[in-house]
C-alpha cells in the first residue's frame, strides 16, 4: 500500500462543487481510473480521502491538497495522467506524491483576496485597507465552535497584506495563518465591509495560492 | 461564466445545479452546430437529472451531427428570484447561453403538475408564452413530449407541436425537418403543418374544438390535412435502442444518483387505474446480455457504484434471476450496490431480495392499492393477502424488520368495508411480525401511505368522477379510527395537489387561460408542496369562468368525446369501456404473458406482441 497527497486546481465551474461533493467526485474518478483506493475497515466500508483544508464553496484554488492511498503502488505522475480525463471541468490534477510533511505542520495559507468596483476603485482604498488589516484589532463575526455568530479578532492569525489594482479590481495578496485556528480569507473582505462601508466592494472573489510550513516554504 | 451569474450564485442554495460542467456533460464547438436544443425539465435540477428520458434524449440528440442538445432546469425560488432581479434569463447549463437563442425549447413533462413550470421557464426566458404570440419565424420553436402529453390539451395555447410517444426515432425526425426547413427558408406554419405529417406529431393549432352548451366536447377537426388519430411511436427493438453509458455524473446529490438500467417498456398486468400500464403497450424487453453489457460498461464510466433495475415491474422480466447472476459477478467484485424495485409480493421474488440483500436488510415496499380482494380484483391489480403475508413471514423470519405499503382512496367501487379491510391488513402483518420475527428486540416499521385515487386518461377508469374533496377528508378520518396498531404509521396524501392534479389530467385546452391566470398569481413551481396553493388556482379558474369539479368530480358518458380522442395509444376505448365494465363486476382479466386479451397494442408492433 502506498499513501500520496494530490496536489489539484478547482477552477471556475467547478468552485461552486461542495466540500462533501468533491469528496464523492473524486471517489468516482479513482474509479474511472480503474486505481482502487484503501477502504474503511466495518461494515460499510467507504474510501479514505481526506483534504488537507477544506475549500469553501464559491472559492478557486490552485493549491488544493487530498491525501489517499492505493492498494497497489503507482508512480505519481501516472496517477496524474490517469485521473486528469475523468475530473469534471475546471478540476485539474497538478501533482501527486507522498506526503512529505504530516498536517499538523501546515502553517498558512496564501491567498489573492479580488474586490470588485463598479464604479472604479474608491480613492485610497488600497493604502486604507491595508491600514485596516494591519491594524491593531479586526474585529468580524465568526461561527465558533458551537456554531454561533460572535464577534472575535482575526488580527493575530493575519500575517501579511498586499494591494495592487489589477484590470480594474483591487486585488490583495494575503497570507494568513491556516490552523488553530486558521481564517478564512473571506473573512478580510467582510472586516471591509463592516469597518470601512464606504469601500464595500460589489462582488469578492477568493483565490487560493499556496500552502506554506512553517519555514515558509510549500508545504507538500 | 457570466459575471451576473457569478454574483448571485453565493447568495442561493446549492449552487452547483445552476452551473454545469459535470463529468459526460457534452461541450460542442458552437462553429460545428447549426441546430441548438434547449432540453428543458419542468422541475429542480435533481428531480430532472434523474429522469431516465431526459438522459436518453440527451445522448440521442447530441449523437447527431451539428446538433447540440443542452440542459436547463427550473430554478428554486431563492435562484429565481435573484435571476429576476438582476435581469438573467433562463440559460443552457452547457453553454450559459439564453434559452431565448436556441432553434428548439423542448419540454420533457412527466407529471401534470409541471404544467405551471413550463410557463415559468417561458417566461424566464423571455419567450411569449402563448405560440400565436411567437409570429411565423421558424424560431424558437417550443415542443413538448413526456407521458403527460398523451393528454397536451391543457398546453395546447403554449406549445406548437407535442411529440406523443418514445421520443428516440420521432425527435431526430423531426430536428430533420427543421433543417430542411430552415435551409429553405420555411415559415413556422409550414413546418408545423408539414411535421404533423410524422408519426406521433401533434400540432394543437391544426385542430378545430367545438363545445356543447353543457361544456362537453362536441367535435374535434383535424385542419389542412392534419391526421385524424395522431398515433404515438415507440421503438419496436430495444437493444438497438439508445442506451445511455455515457452519462452525466452531477457533482452534487440528485434523487436518483444511479445507473438505471432500463429492462423493457410496457407491462403485462394491465392495473385498470394505471396510466403507464396502458400507454406504454406493448411490453418489450431487452435481452439479457445486452443489459448485462451496458450495465457494466455504464458503471465503468460513470464510476457509479450503485445500479438500479427499472421497470414498471421488476418480477416480470423474463430472464430476472440469469441477469441478476451476471450482474451480481461484476457488482460484488467491484462493490456496485444492485436495487431490484417494483418487486411483487410473491416467492419467487423474495428468493431474489434475500440472495441480492447481502447482509443489508432495507426496507420492503409493496403496493397492495387496495384493502379487500374484492376491489383489488376490481382494479385487476394480481396481489392476494396470502402472497403478501407469505412474503412479509419469510422477511421477518430473515431478520426484515421495516414495511411500506402503498394504498389508493377512491377507487372506484370503493366501500367502507374496504377502507377498513386497509387497517385489518396493517393488524395482520403486525400480528405476522410478531409470530414470525426473528429479533424482535429491534422492533418493526410499518408504514401505511394512502393517496387519493386520480383518474387518468387512457385507463379503464377515464370515465369515472374523482370522489369529492369532503368524501376524500371522511376516508382518510374512518381509516385513521381504524388504524390502532402502535406499530403502525399511518400517512395521508394531501388533497389539494391531487385534486387539481385530477382536473389538469383530463382538463381541454380552456384550462390554457386558466393555467395562464394561476402563473401570473404566482404559480410557478407547483409541483412542490413548499410553492403550491389551491387558492390561487381556485381564483383563476373563477376568473375564467370554467368549474374545477366539472374536470374533476363528473362521471363522463360512454360515447363522450374526450379533449385527447384525437391521440391514440394503441390501446382502444373499447377495450378501454371493457375493462370499466368487468370492473363493476370484480372480474380480473389475465395478464398478457397468460392471455392476450385484445386491447389493441399489438397493431403498434406489426401485428404480434413478443411478451
Amino acid at each position: 500500500m502506498s499513501e500520496y497527497r494530490l496536489v489539484f486546481a478547482k477552477e471556475g465551474r467547478a468552485v461552486w462543487i461542495s466540500h462533501l461533493d468533491l469528496l464523492r467526485t473524486f471517489q468516482r474518478a479513482f474509479i474511472r481510473a480503474g486505481m482502487v483506493i484503501k477502504h474503511s475497515q466495518g461494515f460499510h466500508p467507504h474510501p479514505i480521502l481526506s483534504f488537507v483544508l477544506p475549500l469553501s464553496v464559491g472559492q478557486a484554488s490552485g493549491c488544493e491538497l487530498l491525501d489517499f492511498a492505493t492498494q497497489e503502488d503507482i508512480p505519481g505522475d501516472e496517477i496524474v495522467r490517469r485521473l486528469t480525463p475523468c475530473l469534471p471541468e475546471g478540476i485539474r490534477a497538478l501533482a501527486c506524491q507522498a506526503p512529505v510533511k504530516p498536517v499538523r505542520e501546515l502553517d498558512a495559507l496564501q491567498a489573492e483576496v479580488r474586490l470588485t468596483y463598479d464604479g472604479g476603485i474608491p480613492q485610497g482604498a488600497g493604502e486604507k485597507i491595508c491600514a485596516l488589516l494591519l491594524g491593531e484589532h479586526v474585529v468580524v463575526e465568526k461561527r465558533n465552535k458551537k456554531k454561533r455568530m460572535v464577534d472575535t479578532d482575526i488580527r493575530p492569525m493575519i500575517r501579511a497584506v498586499f494591494a495592487q489594482e489589477d484590470d480594474r479590481d483591487l486585488l490583495l495578496s494575503v497570507t494568513v495563518q491556516a490552523q488553530n485556528p486558521g481564517v478564512n480569507p473571506a473573512l478580510l473582505a467582510a472586516a471591509v465591509e463592516r469597518h470601512l462601508p464606504p469601500l464595500r466592494p460589489d462582488a469578492v472573489q477568493v483565490r487560493r495560492t499556496a500552502m506554506l510550513d512553517g519555514t515558509g516554504k510549500l508545504f507538500r | 461564466m457570466d459575471k451576473k451569474l457569478e454574483r448571485i450564485l453565493p447568495r442561493v442554495q446549492k449552487p452547483a445545479r445552476y452551473v454545469g460542467g459535470e463529468y459526460n456533460a457534452v461541450v460542442k464547438d458552437k462553429s460545428q452546430v447549426d441546430t441548438r436544443v434547449a432540453f428543458c425539465f419542468p422541475d429542480t435540477y435533481e428531480i430532472g437529472m434523474s429522469n431516465l428520458g431526459m438522459r436518453i434524449l440527451y445522448g440521442v440528440m447530441n449523437n447527431m451531427e451539428g446538433v447540440w442538445c443542452e440542459r436547463v432546469f427550473a430554478p428554486w425560488g431563492d435562484m429565481e428570484e435573484q435571476m429576476r432581479e438582476h435581469h438573467i434569463p433562463l440559460y443552457g447549463l452547457e453553454s450559459g447561453d439564453p434559452v431565448g437563442d436556441f432553434d428548439m425549447v423542448a419540454f420533457s413533462i412527466g407529471y401534470e403538475m409541471a404544467y405551471p413550470a413550463v410557463l415559468n421557464m417561458l417566461d424566464l426566458s423571455g419567450i411569449p408564452l402563448r405560440s400565436e404570440d411567437r409570429g411565423t419565424a421558424l424560431r424558437p420553436l417550443v415542443i413538448a413530449g413526456g407521458t403527460a402529453m398523451y393528454n397536451p390539451e391543457p398546453l395546447a395555447d403554449f406549445i406548437d407541436l407535442a411529440l406523443i410517444g418514445e421520443g428516440e426515432e420521432e425527435l431526430p425526425e423531426l430536428i430533420a425537418l427543421y433543417h430542411t426547413a430552415r435551409a429553405e427558408g420555411w415559415d413556422k406554419p409550414r413546418f408545423l403543418r408539414t411535421a404533423s405529417g410524422i408519426q406521433g406529431v401533434y400540432v394543437p393549432s391544426l385542430y378545430d374544438v367545438t363545445y356543447h352548451e353543457d361544456g362537453t366536447v362536441a367535435a374535434i377537426t383535424a385542419l389542412d390535412g392534419a391526421p385524424e388519430k395522431v398515433c404515438k411511436r415507440l421503438i419496436r427493438d430495444m437493444d438497438g435502442a439508445y442506451f445511455p453509458v455515457k452519462s452525466i455524473v452531477p457533482t452534487t446529490e440528485i434523487v436518483h444518483d444511479r445507473v438505471t438500467l432500463e429492462l423493457f417498456r410496457g407491462c403485462i398486468r394491465g392495473c385498470r387505474f394505471c396510466q403507464a400500464g396502458y400507454v406504454y403497450r406493448p411490453v418489450r424487453c431487452r435481452s439479457k446480455d445486452k443489459l448485462v453489457d451496458c450495465g457494466i460498461r455504464a458503471c465503468e464510466d460513470t464510476g457509479y457504484q450503485e445500479m438500479t433495475l427499472s421497470s414498471l415491474s421488476t418480477s416480470d422480466y423474463p430472464e430476472l434471476v440469469a441477469l441478476c447472476d451476471d450482474l451480481a459477478d461484476y457488482c460484488d467484485k467491484h462493490h456496485v450496490g444492485l436495487s431490484l424495485p417494483s418487486l411483487r409480493a410473491d416467492n419467487f421474488s423474495m428468493d431474489l431480495t434475500e440472495r441480492m440483500a447481502r447482509g443489508r436488510k432495507a426496507g420492503l415496499t409493496f403496493a397492495p392499492e387496495a384493502g379487500s380482494q374484492r376491489l383489488r380484483d376490481a382494479i385487476n391489480k394480481n396481489l392476494t393477502e396470502e402472497d403478501l403475508m407469505e412474503s412479509l413471514r419469510r422477511a421477518f423470519s430473515k431478520g426484515w424488520s421495516s414495511v411500506k405499503l402503498y394504498f389508493m382512496l377512491g377507487l372506484p367501487t370503493e366501500t367502507d368495508e374496504d377502507i377498513i379491510g386497509i387497517a385489518e391488513m396493517a393488524d395482520h402483518v403486525v400480528h405476522c411480525w410478531r409470530e414470525h420475527a426473528s429479533n424482535k428486540a429491534r422492533g418493526v416499521r410499518i408504514t401505511v401511505s394512502t393517496s387519493w385515487f386520480v383518474p387518468k386518461p387512457f385507463t379503464a377508469f377515464q370515465w369515472e368522477p374523482q370522489i369529492s374533496r369532503a368524501e376524500y377528508e371522511r376516508r382518510v378520518k374512518l381509516l385513521r379510527e381504524h388504524m390502532t396498531a402502535r406499530a403502525v404509521t399511518y400517512n395521508w396524501h394531501d388533497g389539494d395537489t391531487s385534486f387539481l392534479e385530477a382536473v389538469l389530467a383530463r382538463g381541454d385546452r380552456r384550462l390554457g387561460r386558466v393555467l395562464e391566470a394561476a402563473f401570473r398569481k404566482g404559480a410557478h413551481l407547483d409541483a412542490w408542496q413548499d410553492y403550491f396553493d389551491l387558492g390561487r388556482w381556485l381564483e383563476a379558474f373563477q376568473g375564467c369562468g370554467l368549474d374545477p369539479a366539472f374536470y374533476a368530480n363528473r362521471t363522463r358518458e360512454k360515447d363522450e368525446i374526450f379533449p385527447w380522442s384525437m391521440i391514440s395509444c394503441g390501446v382502444g376505448d373499447g377495450y378501454l369501456w371493457r375493462e370499466r365494465e368487468r370492473a363493476y363486476q370484480s372480474l380480473t382479466t389475465p395478464d398478457c404473458r397468460t392471455q392476450c386479451s385484445g386491447c389493441g397494442a399489438n397493431k403498434m408492433v406489426g401485428g404480434e406482441c413478443h411478451v
